[in-house]
């Protein structure tokens, strides 16, 4: 599946996943419902939105923490 | 289990699911250990040298939980005993606060095999070494010092035990299934079992069992449908959970118990060969990737992680809660972060995750050498001040914490969102249907599993 390429917005968040190294667990869909969500086929990662808004920076940055793979990479 | 519920890695193998009933070693003469450890004089049965013990907000001791270890072993490795004892069974062992602020990563040796390892027990690095692929998951026995710690090539479909790419192909055939979305479909369907349950302990006498009558059979009843397994085989999956996760389990009893569960599992299995049904199994068995060794092994240990891990976290979940009324009535409420809160607080499994080096490597500044293993302690690591504020303080309302009770790395809980689901709904209904809920016996009476891989409860008389 392809990676949804992040626009680098100047002081805007900017998401990338990898799929490769994703295990499903689930946890940034639980952090950031609205950025992340899990694939119905295979239940790996699949990014909503590469620029979320600036309020959800938080829930982003802590949905890269949680995760067990570090498959979440936030600018 | 590795991949399942509430409990990170659970192996499915006796091996990993070891413990032992922990004596405290003897320290022989002419060793000192390293680094800034406080140390005790003299050379006869000593505790780890460490921080604080307990918890000022348990009151009192428990049933079992503090009774004196048994003889020191090991007195020829010159290292300390990994603490494993928990004289409260809401706290991880006495000492490894201690081992936390002194020395993160530390050679102590395992009190029943006898094997020497690097235990881990910082939250930082606990993340650090179960993330890092250069420590492999392809490690066996423990349980005696006829079988130490090895390294050992998994049996088919036994993925909690592989390494990559080995791992990822098997778990990515089951991720699908457990996503938070997947998970959230099965909720009405969970409260229906939930308050069934409910309803049944209502009919009966006081006090009641709330083991043997909410905690077990929910999450029994929840795997058994997911996978597809007959709910009336339960007793035959709990029994085998049970025996496998009991550290005084001879190693050729858990052996046994694991065959006889996997006989049993064939049996279902080849009948469902014939008539796929579109419960978990039947549809792993449609996709036709597997062979029946794989998918029996993968139906062990998804059944054992879901029988062993919720069901603990329920039943010493409501005991903790009991002793925490504020926090309880905040469950009640529906508070959203109070299964987290509360996996990380008991940490049910510890002191089970081993890995073994592929290479040599450093982590906390030492040198781990290539053969040597590692034991990760998850209680620690959730207990470490440098993951929240306050960490020995039960708090449910606190913001989702970046806990390790279902382990990290690519083997983190694959039940993980079915597991917190579980105990949200559970935990609500029972306090809800049951406001006046309260322990029929005195604290020092619960009896606690003391010789268990996963912490908790035999039993626990409620009364309302």
């Amino acid at each position: 599946m392809s990676t949804v390429e992040p626009v680098d917005v100047a002081g805007g968040t900017a998401v990338t996943v990898n799929r490769e190294s994703c295990c499903g667990a689930g946890q940034c869909a639980l952090a950031a419902p609205a950025v992340f969500t899990q694939s119905e086929e295979d239940g790996l990662v699949v990014l909503l939105d590469p620029n979320p808004p600036a309020d959800l920076r938080e829930a982003v940055r802590r949905a890269q923490s949680h995760c067990p793979t570090r498959s979440i990479t936030v600018r | 289990m590795e991949d399942m519920t509430p409990n990170p890695e659970i192996s499915g193998h006796s091996a990993r699911l070891e413990h032992s009933p922990h004596p405290e070693v003897a320290e022989p003469p002419g060793n000192s250990p390293r680094s800034g450890i406080p140390e005790p004089s003299g050379r006869s049965p000593r505790p780890e040298p460490a921080g604080p013990s307990g918890n000022p907000d348990h009151p009192g001791r428990f049933a079992d939980s503090a009774s004196s270890p048994g003889p020191g072993s090991s007195a020829d490795s010159g290292l300390f005993e990994v603490p494993i004892r928990r004289t409260c069974p809401f706290d991880p062992p006495p000492g490894l606060a201690g081992l936390r602020a002194a020395e993160p990563v530390t050679r102590r040796v395992m009190p029943l095999d006898g094997t020497e390892l690097w235990l881990v027990t910082s939250h930082d690095l606990v993340r650090r070494m179960l993330a890092d692929p250069r420590w492999s998951s392809s490690v066996d026995g423990g349980l005696s010092p006829e079988q130490p710690l090895h390294m050992a090539e998994p049996e088919p479909g036994m993925f909690i035990s592989m390494d990559a790419p080995e791992h990822a192909r098997y778990r990515r055939m089951l991720t699908a299934h457990f996503t938070v979305q997947r998970m959230n479909r099965l909720r009405p369907r969970i409260e229906q079992i939930v308050a069934e349950r409910l309803d049944a302990m209502e009919r009966l006498p006081r006090p009641v069992d709330l083991v043997a009558e909410f905690a077990l059979p929910i999450p029994s009843l929840v795997i058994c449908e997911l996978l597809g397994m007959p709910y009336e085989d339960r007793a035959e999956f709990q029994e085998a959970a049970r025996t496998v996760v009991d550290m005084t389990t001879p190693p050729e009893q858990a052996d046994a118990a694991l065959a006889r569960l996997g006989a049993h599992l064939a049996k279902l299995i080849a009948a469902k060969r014939e008539e796929p049904d579109d419960a978990l199994i039947g549809e792993l068995i449609r996709e036709g990737v597997l062979t029946d060794g794989e998918l029996v092994h993968i139906s062990i240990l998804l059944l054992l992680a879901g029988h062993e891990t919720t069901a603990n976290m329920l039943g010493l979940g409501t005991l903790l809660l009991l002793h925490h009324p504020d926090q309880l009535a905040l469950v009640r409420e529906g508070a959203p972060g109070a299964a987290d809160e509360l996996l990380r607080y008991l940490s049910i499994v510890d002191l089970v995750i081993f890995r073994g080096a592929k290479e040599d490597l450093t982590l906390g500044g030492q040198e781990i050498e290539a053969g040597q293993f590692g034991l990760a302690s998850l209680a620690a690591a959730n207990r470490d001040p440098a993951l929240c504020e306050d960490p020995d303080r039960l708090d449910v309302t606190r913001p989702k914490t970046a806990h390790v009770a279902l382990g990290f790395g690519p083997h983190q809980c694959l039940g993980q969102n079915l597991a917190r689901l579980e105990l949200e709904i559970a935990f609500q209904a029972l306090l809800r249907r049951f406001p006046g809920l309260r322990a029929a016996v005195p604290l020092e009476e619960v009896r606690v599993r003391e010789n268990a891989a996963i912490h908790g409860l035999h039993s626990l008389p409620v009364t309302w």
